[in-house]
């Protein structure tokens, strides 16, 4: 599963390679918004940590054949945080770097939004927040009807969270005890207009998950240690729904856009474009 | 002063300028900063109600709040408001409650997002429920105008605002601008083009063009389409050859579809919807998507071209 090239690393070497796939994914995020001038930084940098460890580590997909019906599926239900998924999928081999140029042009393969019609590697077409849970445990159902080992797994945002059609979804996924479906979800404590805080509070989190009846675990979304243990954590729990909280930062990795509601839907300017490079460890 | 602006800036600035009601509220889904529903929040705090990503939990506050007498405005995308449809139809459309939404970057238009954020059915289905008044101005000023004359406005309605700015058509406090009545912004006898929102200036563009050829076109800015301004549309259809409908949004159930509607039952008339011919549209740039859709001023002119010429 993941990528064959890891295999057989010790621990310790593994999270240096996911380290650097992560930081080259940054850099890509940042080349992505700057050229569209357009698009969302800063919940693509706050997940990207988690999605190299999860493509690394948990996906059973094969870049060659997108359309393999045991595949693992992967949801990015904050469809909006595309760069992080695009970039990953270049790592990937699903796409090329040059595709990732097209992100928001007319006619490319990278659309503002993951959209499953241009896109391959993308499993559900998203941009309107709330949707893909649903969409995901129908997955799950399918996988289960087939008779498949293969799994679901889905991203959400806090703020997407207060959609009420993710509770439906929670319920449900209990209620039928599809230990198939896996969620991550990128708790970065600001969602479009300003902080979670001040927006619509979400309190307890854990609590909330864990009395839907959820396999829940809590993990510090950029310890890529602590990812890692999560993502075995996936592996290791099947009987029920399963949801790894994680606390990440939005904007991780770029100090100006860190913690800045201003970079949820904001491109850099030149400047900032040069200190986001140099900061990531980026060459120009 | 600039002479273009965006749409859903006229309905920030109305929020503002309807503030000495004590009545008024206004709901926000995380997106007021778009809607610009944040003008208000900034200064009245108190009255502004943050609903965080729920819309249909919004749009029935909202009614709960209108039931008890308040005036509440609520606005998120255009798109997500549909999120909330059936909400709008039982609980708002049917008891009849005066509640506003604003649906912002409407249309095509709005550009790189792509096609989860491009709503094309807004106002097809916004026109679909009884009670509901349905409008689509055209630049800032007419859009908080019209805004504004909701205050007073006993049933709920539905207002698509743009993201992008387009150019200015009206002057601040136009008093040709009423719920509900189309303004004639050119005459003209040879064909008449009937726009909405920022296809209007594109229209006039047309128009001005088509002159050039020797063919008179009128312009109406039909910024409410429903209740739709029929005695106005009766009256082009007899005069001129033949009508084009003009809208960033489907050719299904839109502007097009209510003037369709109205002049096969009552005046039929050559009709040519130029519009979004039943499909999703993708990332572009707002031109851009005008020019790979067919709904930019070319293809107004060939429309109108296409009535004139006919036998
Ligand atoms: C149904 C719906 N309502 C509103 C939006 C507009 N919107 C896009 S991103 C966003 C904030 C998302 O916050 P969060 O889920 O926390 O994502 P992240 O912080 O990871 O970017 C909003 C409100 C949307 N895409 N879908």
């Amino acid at each position: 599963m993941g990528l064959s090239r890891l295999n057989g690393l010790s621990d310790d070497e593994l999270v240096e390679e996911l380290k650097e796939i992560s930081r080259k994914c940054r850099v890509e995020i940042i080349k992505m918004v700057y050229r569209a001038q357009a698009g969302h930084p800063g919940g693509s940098l706050s997940e990207i940590d988690l999605l190299t460890a999860l493509y690394a580590i948990n996906m059973n997909v094969n870049p060659n054949d997108t359309k393999w019906e045991d595949r693992d599926r992967f949801v990015l239900s904050k469809g909006h945080a595309s760069p992080g998924m695009y970039s990953i999928l270049a790592e990937m081999g699903f796409i090329t770097h040059e595709d990732l140029e097209s992100y928001r042009v007319l006619g490319g393969v990278c659309q503002g939004h993951v959209d499953m019609k241009h896109t391959p590697g993308v499993d559900f077409s998203a941009g309107s927040l709330g949707m893909g849970l649903s969409f995901g445990l129908g997955c799950s159902f399918a996988a289960k009807f087939d008779g498949s080992p293969r799994n679901c797994y889905v991203m959400l945002g806090d703020g997407e969270i207060q959609e009420g059609a993710v509770w439906e979804a929670m319920m449900a996924a209990r209620h039928h005890e599809l230990g198939n479906l896996k969620v991550i979800l990128d708790c970065n404590r600001i969602q479009n207009d300003d902080f979670v805080e001040s927006q619509m509070r979400l309190f307890n989190i854990p609590e909330k998950w864990s009395s839907f009846g959820w396999n829940v675990k809590e993990i510090d979304g950029h310890d890529m240690y602590q990812i890692i243990e999560g993502m075995r954590w996936f592996d290791e729990n099947n009987d029920l729904p399963s949801v790894l909280i994680a606390n990440t930062v939005k904007g991780k990795g770029v100090s100006y856009m860190e913690n800045n509601p201003k970079f949820h839907g904001a491109a850099p300017n030149e400047e900032q474009y040069s200190k986001a490079l140099l900061e990531l460890g980026e060459v120009i | 002063m600039s002479n273009s602006a965006a749409s859903r800036d006229g309905y920030g600035h109305a929020l503002i300028s309807m503030s000495e009601d004590p009545k008024l509220v206004v709901l926000e889904a995380d997106l007021g900063k778009s809607t610009k529903s944040c003008w208000f929040r900034e200064k009245f705090p108190e009255r502004t109600i943050s609903c965080g990503i729920g819309e249909q939990n919004m749009m029935l506050v909202a009614a709960g709040l209108a039931s008890s007498g308040y005036k509440p405005f609520a606005s998120t995308f255009a798109i997500f408001t549909e999120r909330a449809f059936e909400q709008v139809r039982n609980g708002i459309a049917r008891p009849n409650l005066p509640v506003h939404i604003c649906g912002s970057h409407g249309g095509t238009h709005t550009g790189t997002d792509g096609s989860s954020a491009q709503s094309i059915e807004d106002l097809a289905i916004y026109r679909t429920l009884p009670n509901m008044t349905v409008m689509h101005p055209c630049d800032d000023y007419s859009t908080q105008q019209l805004t504004m004359k909701l205050l007073s406005h006993d049933s709920p309605s539905y207002t698509r605002t743009a993201r992008n700015k387009t150019p200015r058509i009206y002057e601040l406090n136009d008093s040709r601008l009423e719920i509900g009545k189309g303004v004639l912004l050119k005459s003209g006898s040879d064909v008449a083009i009937i726009a909405c929102g920022v296809m209007v200036s594109k229209s006039i563009e047309a128009a001005e063009k088509l002159s050039e050829m020797g063919i008179d076109a009128a312009v109406v800015d039909m910024h409410t389409l429903k209740p739709l301004d029929e005695s106005l549309v009766y009256e082009l259809a007899s005069k001129c050859k033949g009508i084009v409908t003009v809208e960033d949004h489907s050719v299904i159930g839109g502007l097009g579809g209510a003037v369709a509607e109205y002049l096969s039952e009552s005046k039929p008339t050559i009709l040519r919807r130029v519009g979004v011919r039943d499909r999703f549209g993708e990332s572009g740039q707002a031109e851009e998507m005008l020019q790979l859709l067919n709904i930019s001023t070319k293809d107004i002119i060939k429309s109108a071209l296409d009535i004139v010429k006919m036998e």
